[in-house]
């Protein structure tokens, strides 16, 4: 059974993508931002996931005023980096991974979300800059790590899913996760924010109270992150800091009771509060107390396959 | 037709990007959309004016962009990120456009992010709903909440008893 072992909640500031292209990664200014990120590489590569589920928002790349889904997943093969106007960044075509995809947008459409499903689609600093954060930089001619499966969500337009809507998805694309078949250890981003503006005379708004206070929810009450409504964000976190909500779909997809494994947060890059967590769930039976629970279902007949099995989980799960 | 009021109105300094800036700034937004390619970049120099009249813009909005009035392009229903690329294509960084909706220079603008970038405080509202969102004052007042106890544990000795019949 696949599972997903933990959420990276990360800022996609294009500035970062520029100067890790350009070089600049040692300046002081830099620096600051990017220090910040060396122990989660190195967690990233102990840790070796299979997959990348990457929640991001495209920036008028992928899909410019035309067509605009709320929830967009991509389910290709390859997703090759978009060209921004200054000639695509130099990383490398991002690998998809088509069968897990097409079993999360089957999950998650029967499950009521009404994905929009990619089987071309270009991907832009919005998902390559928080894979450069967390794999490292990567020679466009070497291959990312793992492959990745793309959920492109609107907020650009207004009015962005709702927090709890996307909290929701997150929860849908768990037990998507967890029934499919093939053992895989998966791991879900959340990207952008944290609070910014970038729009109109109010641009540079910063706000750090609101940023620590959504970091410590959403690592140990993300409930009460999901009421938040779209005007406090607005208002407290800047016109483009809704984009916040992202990272709802990111906690929703792990377990209520999860670990914080790593936090950072430093102002400003760009014009943009840097938030990054690492939230992991607890390893399965270690987290489940009511072991005594779960212990007469072991004794029925064993499941011989694998589908069974996995299926059986997730209705332990859900009960 | 005039605009609908909406409760993010009352945000100063901002233009949210709706559904209905979406409809009207279609023209602009597509226009901006173009300059991604090199060649359209080129002709857009060349006669700004005429290649304009491509994106089926109204007057107010042709304006807007030949003055570059960006503050301008967004309450006629431009979006920032594409905006941003009229910004990239007259060799401007995102800074400088961000300095330019504000009214600042460059340099005090990058000075201001440096020191911790715009205060929310006097800017949450225009109608003087400044108080702070509950969902940060929830936060804040639990945290002091929390505070307490902990110091009166200090002084109580009793407390360590109180602690050990619960654990039985």
């Amino acid at each position: 059974m696949a599972r997903i072992v933990a959420g990276i909640g990360s800022s996609h500031v294009p500035a970062i993508g520029a100067a890790i292209d350009n070089g600049k990664t040692e300046e002081p200014y830099w620096k600051r931002v990017f220090s910040g990120f060396v122990r989660s590489q190195e967690w990233m590569r102990e840790l070796k996931p299979d997959v990348a589920i990457i929640v991001y928002n495209d920036h008028a790349s992928a899909f410019s005023v035309e067509m605009i889904p709320t929830f967009a997943l991509g389910c290709a093969a390859e997703f090759p980096p978009a060209d921004e106007g200054w000639g695509p960044r130099p990383v490398p075509v991002v690998q998809g991974h088509p069968a897990l995809a097409s079993h999360i947008a089957q999950s998650v459409i029967l499950d009521e979300f009404d994905l929009t499903i990619c089987n071309k689609m270009e991907v832009d600093h919005g998902m390559t800059v928080p894979m450069n954060l967390l794999f490292g930089k990567v020679d466009k001619n070497a291959h990312w790590p793992c492959p990745v499966v793309p959920l492109a969500v609107n907020v650009v337009m207004y009015p962005p899913p709702t927090g709890h809507r996307c909290f929701m998805l997150g929860r849908a694309l768990k037990k998507a996760v967890e029934s499919y078949p093939e053992d895989l250890k998966v791991v879900i981003f959340g990207t952008g924010g944290l609070s910014h503006q970038i729009s109109g005379p109010r641009a540079g708004l910063i706000n750090s109270k609101w940023d620590k206070s959504f970091l410590d929810n959403l690592s140990k009450d993300p409930q009460k992150l999901v009421k938040i409504p779209h005007i406090d964000y607005m208002r407290e976190a800047g016109a483009e800091g809704i984009e916040m909500v992202m990272w709802l779909i990111m906690r929703g997809a792990l377990d209520d009771k999860v670990d914080e494994v790593y936090r950072f947060y430093t102002v400003p890059a760009s014009n943009t509060a840097v938030g990054h967590i690492i939230l992991a769930n607890k390893p399965r039976g270690a987290a489940k107390k009511p072991a005594a629970k779960s212990k007469p279902k072991s004794k029925r007949p064993a499941v011989k396959h694998k589908r069974a099995a996995a299926r059986a989980k997730v209705d332990r799960i859900r009960g | 037709m005039a605009r609908k009021q909406h409760d993010y109105d009352d945000i100063p300094g901002t233009f949210v990007f709706d559904a209905e800036r979406s409809r009207q700034g279609f023209g602009i937004n597509m226009f901006c959309m173009s300059l991604m390619k090199d060649d359209n970049r080129t002709a857009f120099k060349a006669n700004e004016a005429e290649y304009l009249k491509k994106f089926n813009l109204s007057p107010e909005q042709t304006d807007a962009v030949l003055k570059r009035d960006y503050n301008r392009m967004l309450e006629l229903g431009g979006n920032i990120y594409f905006t941003a690329k009229l910004g990239a294509t007259d060799g401007h960084s995102f800074q400088h456009l961000a300095a330019v909706m504000t009214g600042a220079s460059q340099q005090d603008y990058a000075a201001m992010m440096l020191g911790g970038g715009r205060s929310v405080e006097g800017n949450r509202s225009r109608s003087g709903k400044n108080a702070p969102s509950k969902f940060i004052a929830a936060a804040a007042a639990k945290k002091a909440a929390a505070a307490k106890p902990k110091a009166k544990a200090g002084k109580a000795k009793s407390k360590p008893k109180s602690k050990s019949t619960k654990r039985k």
